[in-house]
């Protein structure tokens, strides 16, 4: 442990530490361009130049390692000096177009050279300019503002794990390029724009749309995946302007996925802004009154059981609890949340989390992949099981697709044939997980959402069981869901009651008649077409799938614009908080459901703010109080052991760009999906 | 990147090693402990660029991303930072003339000029039959015979403009001028012959 003095003030750090981590411990700010704490030390801006004592010159704080006895300086004359020579040096090629650059505002060079600028040049000869790069739909290149930090290539090498990026040529023809300005084929991409410190990388759907200080800024959670990401939705008037990550070491870290951050275009295309009514065959536009009128006409009078909801991947968790206890009013156990069909326990909270959590990747020493695709399901985590693996000592194993993954794994086999032997310890893959100290599985949606999905969460709670993976202190069994709606659902209990039909069931029902009214609430990766027979009801924000059969439809609310709880994979519960309003007569989702329950039978709801509805929630859901935690499950068993399938196993996501109703009206995605999936798919730049 | 200015041309689709540069190849792959192949990246460059007729395509920068398990962008990377990699195409003798400051204290320009007249090609250029390259270099590292040029692999030094008229017209004439020192000097030795340690023990 070595104790060394900063500005007189002595500190001890731990082994390893560099004096730039040292000054940042006693509070002292250490200027910087290329040294950034997730990424390997490059040490070649030199803007964090400080004074040792006995050295001979400035020394580079970042890569000089904190030892014994040292005593360092920071804010003397030749410490200014110095960084004032290197600014200077790194001003000389850097065009001074601060005014109509997207990084104005928020650019790491623009706020240093406030304290170590020297406001005049010395410079008269020509300035480089240099061509501009191209990196695909989404990163916006001015290259002759780039200061060759290195940190993009150094993120894509690292944690994107695409390594296309690189520094071609030397001196002052060096350049920053993709190879052959390909486009960038990362999920991650976009966060080489929040990690550029000048302009030279910006948002390319952003570009020139707003300055950073006129946008006023709400901290919310992502819903794209079921990751939770935390997130800054940006925003000027009604309008969303960008999207960007909020540091949680729990779950995101600093990175948000492409989707996360580009789909936001979505929100402004395909919009339901008022009721709809089927009238004479024809979607017509109608008030609220008159929706809610045909709706009670219809609903008022049937029994229960002809009476079925299901809610889709983006129903937040406060408008679930009212349209269950419409549903319980109604008198109809016809109830699902599981809109893929996956053969999920909801009694059994430990068997449908993701148990680990995803900090909890940093620990484990094992993994077995069951009918996941990470990279695409859920980027920040594959980049969490990546950054795991490249420590060393985590030996990966798939069961499953093949895909193309930021790690080197063993491929075990396809299908469930392969997931009994490792469970019944007749594979050598399962030597792997018996010497590991904290073994962990994570089963995909893919996995689950087929006929013998309840004997493939048996065999999996075998594995889990039998590997040690349930051991005091550690829970290694994870379920990854691919919605952002689908743990609160669970943990709501939003699943068939007493004889109630599931998805299938209710899609069946429809079809032959025995279920008359369907009740969609942000419904839309459904077959819907067999629900032409039954009388729809469609609530959602945006005209997918789930209107094109709907006989009602009832404008809701998109992420962005409501107040709402998400429960992650993990079960960590989250607030989301509303940026904009919904646009036109469209209302957040709950009061919807609210509003149309005076009218039907069972009467008003008992709510009439958001935080009675919270409470009632919490009296049933006793954990959606420990907001940002995740309270851990008890284990059981669950599952139905039974004979399993041939099928192989898929992912559940095929189109990683889009998934969800937001992403297929958004035109970015739409672009990445004709972009960049293809060459994910054509290349492996690995050979 | 060598500052070589090609006329318009077409990348080839696809680069194989010949078996004799395979052989090569293997050799170089064979100094490094497994696992780290990708230290031979130079020596295949060099190897891949000689068997193109002196220039690496674009091509031969993937084949040897995949024989060496690297990232594309990687070995490009290689192939950019070094100037002895030409990618593009140079002519069948690569002329590059040092003008670093011994060279043009010693008549460089002389040398330079000699070039472009005997050439009919300015610097960074090809000439029209493809047959010479033209380029202005830094230090060679041949300062004590400057001026200097190299060609190919070959140096030659102790240069001035009525020399290097003849060695460019030789090559022309398909002949192959002796390389080393133009004028009446062993290797480094003072020009004339040794002045010290003229005995041997």
């Amino acid at each position: 442990m070595p104790t060394l003095t900063i500005d007189g003030k002595e500190v001890t750090v731990a082994p390893g530490t560099t004096v730039l981590q040292a000054c940042e411990i006693v509070g002292v700010e250490v200027p910087r361009f290329c040294y950034h704490e997730r990424l390997s030390i490059a040490g070649n801006c030199r803007m964090c130049l400080v004074e040792q004592e006995k050295a001979p010159k400035p020394i580079a704080s970042c890569a000089m390692p904190a030892a014994d006895n040292m005593v360092i300086h920071t804010n003397t004359p030749q410490v200014k000096k110095a960084r004032e020579g290197v600014m200077e040096f790194l001003l000389i090629n850097h065009p001074l177009d601060c005014p109509i650059c997207d990084q104005g505002g928020e650019c790491d060079l623009q706020d240093q050279s406030m304290a170590y600028g020297k406001g005049a040049t010395r410079f008269h000869e020509n300035k480089r300019a240099v061509k501009e790069k191209y990196m695909g739909p989404l990163i916006k290149t001015v290259m002759t503002r780039c200061i060759h930090c290195t940190r993009c290539v150094r993120f894509a090498e690292e944690v994107a794990g695409v390594e296309e990026i690189g520094a071609i040529g030397r001196g002052e023809h060096m350049e920053i390029t993709t190879y052959l300005e390909q486009a960038m084929t990362s999920e991650l991409s976009g966060n080489v724009i929040d990690l550029c410190p000048v302009g030279a990388l910006t948002s390319k759907p952003y570009a020139f749309t707003a300055r950073s200080w006129e946008l006023e800024k709400v901290e919310s959670v992502d819903v794209h995946d079921a990751v939770g990401s935390n997130i800054r939705v940006d925003f000027r008037g009604k309008e969303v302007m960008r999207v960007l990550p909020r540091l949680n070491e729990d779950i995101n870290q600093e990175w948000i996925s492409d989707k996360t951050r580009f789909a936001y275009d979505g929100l402004k295309r395909n919009r339901l802004d008022r009721p709809y009514v089927r009238k004479d065959g024809k979607l017509q536009e109608a008030t609220w009154a008159e929706a809610f009128a045909a709706i009670a006409a219809k609903v008022n009078g049937l029994p229960g059981t002809k009476v079925a909801a299901i809610a889709g991947d983006l129903a937040d968790l406060e408008s679930m609890a009212a349209l269950k206890d419409l549903m319980a009013n109604l008198g109809s156990p016809n109830i699902d949340c599981r809109q893929d069909g996956a053969k999920l326990d909801a009694s059994a909270r430990a068997s449908y989390l993701f148990n680990s959590t995803i900090a909890g990747i940093d620990k484990a020493d094992a993994l077995l992949i069951v009918g996941s695709n990470p990279r695409i399901e859920a980027p920040i985590i594959n980049a969490r099981i990546r950054q795991r693996w490249l420590g060393g000592g985590f030996r990966i194993g798939v069961i499953g697709e093949q895909p193309e993954l930021t790690y080197d794994y063993d491929y075990l086999g396809a299908g469930p044939g392969t997931l009994g032997e490792v469970a019944s310890g007749g594979h050598s893959f399962a030597e792997v997980l018996r010497g590991a100290r904290n073994p962990m599985i994570i089963v995909g949606q893919g996995a689950l959402a087929r006929a013998d999905g309840a004997a493939v969460l048996a065999a999996a709670r075998e594995i889990a069981d039998t590997y040690g993976m349930i051991v005091e202190g550690w829970n290694g069994f994870n379920v990854l869901h691919t919605a952002a709606s689908r743990v609160g659902g669970l943990d709501l209990g939003f699943v068939p009651g007493e004889g109630g039909l599931d998805v299938e069931g209710i899609l069946a029902g429809a079809q032959s008649g025995a279920v008359e009214v369907v009740y969609l609430l942000h419904a839309d990766e459904l077959d819907t077409s067999r629900l032409d027979n039954a009388f729809v009801i469609y609530q959602g924000s945006h005209g997918d799938q789930g209107v094109k059969h709907a006989d009602i439809i009832l404008p809701g609310a998109a992420y962005t614009e409501k107040n709402a709880t998400w429960i992650n994979t993990e079960g960590r519960v989250q607030l989301g908080n509303r940026a904009v309003f919904p646009p036109g007569d469209a209302r957040e989702d709950w009061t919807i459901v609210r509003a149309l329950s005076e009218g039907l039978t069972g009467g008003k709801l008992p709510y009439d703010n958001l935080g009675a509805l919270r409470r009632r929630i919490a009296g049933e859901v006793a954990h959606v109080t420990a907001i940002n935690d995740v309270v851990p499950a008890a284990w059981s068993t669950f599952g139905q052991s039974g004979p399993l399938g041939d099928a192989p196993f898929a992912s559940a996501v095929t189109q990683h760009y889009l998934t969800n109703p937001i992403c297929r009206a958004s035109y970015i995605m739409a672009e990445c999906h004709a972009v960049i999936e293809p060459a994910q798919e054509g290349t492996g730049t690995h050979g | 990147m060598s500052g070589v200015h090609a006329a318009p041309f077409v990348q080839p689709a696809s680069f194989e090693f010949t078996p004799e540069s395979m052989e090569q190849v293997n050799r170089h792959i064979a100094k490094y402990p497994k696992g780290r192949q990708q230290s031979a990246v130079m020596p295949l460059l060099d190897i891949a660029q000689r068997q193109n007729g002196g220039w690496l395509p674009e091509a031969a920068i993937r084949a040897i991303g995949e024989l060496l398990g690297m990232p594309y962008i990687r070995v490009y990377e290689v192939a950019s930072f070094y100037t002895m990699y030409n990618l593009v195409p140079v002519g069948r003798h690569f002329v590059q003339v040092c003008t670093t400051t011994p060279c043009w204290l010693r008549g460089s320009d002389q040398v330079m000029e000699a070039c472009r007249q005997s050439l009919g090609v300015r610097n960074g250029h090809t000439s029209a039959d493809g047959q010479f390259t033209l380029i202005e270099v830094e230090c060679l590292g041949a300062c004590v015979n400057a001026p200097m040029m190299q060609i190919g692999d070959d140096f030659y030094e102790d240069l001035d403009a009525d020399s290097t008229r003849r060695i460019l017209d030789d090559l022309k004439a398909g002949r192959t001028p002796a390389p080393g020192p133009q004028i009446d000097r062993q290797f480094s030795a003072p020009e004339g012959g040794p002045t010290t340690l003229k005995e041997t023990a």
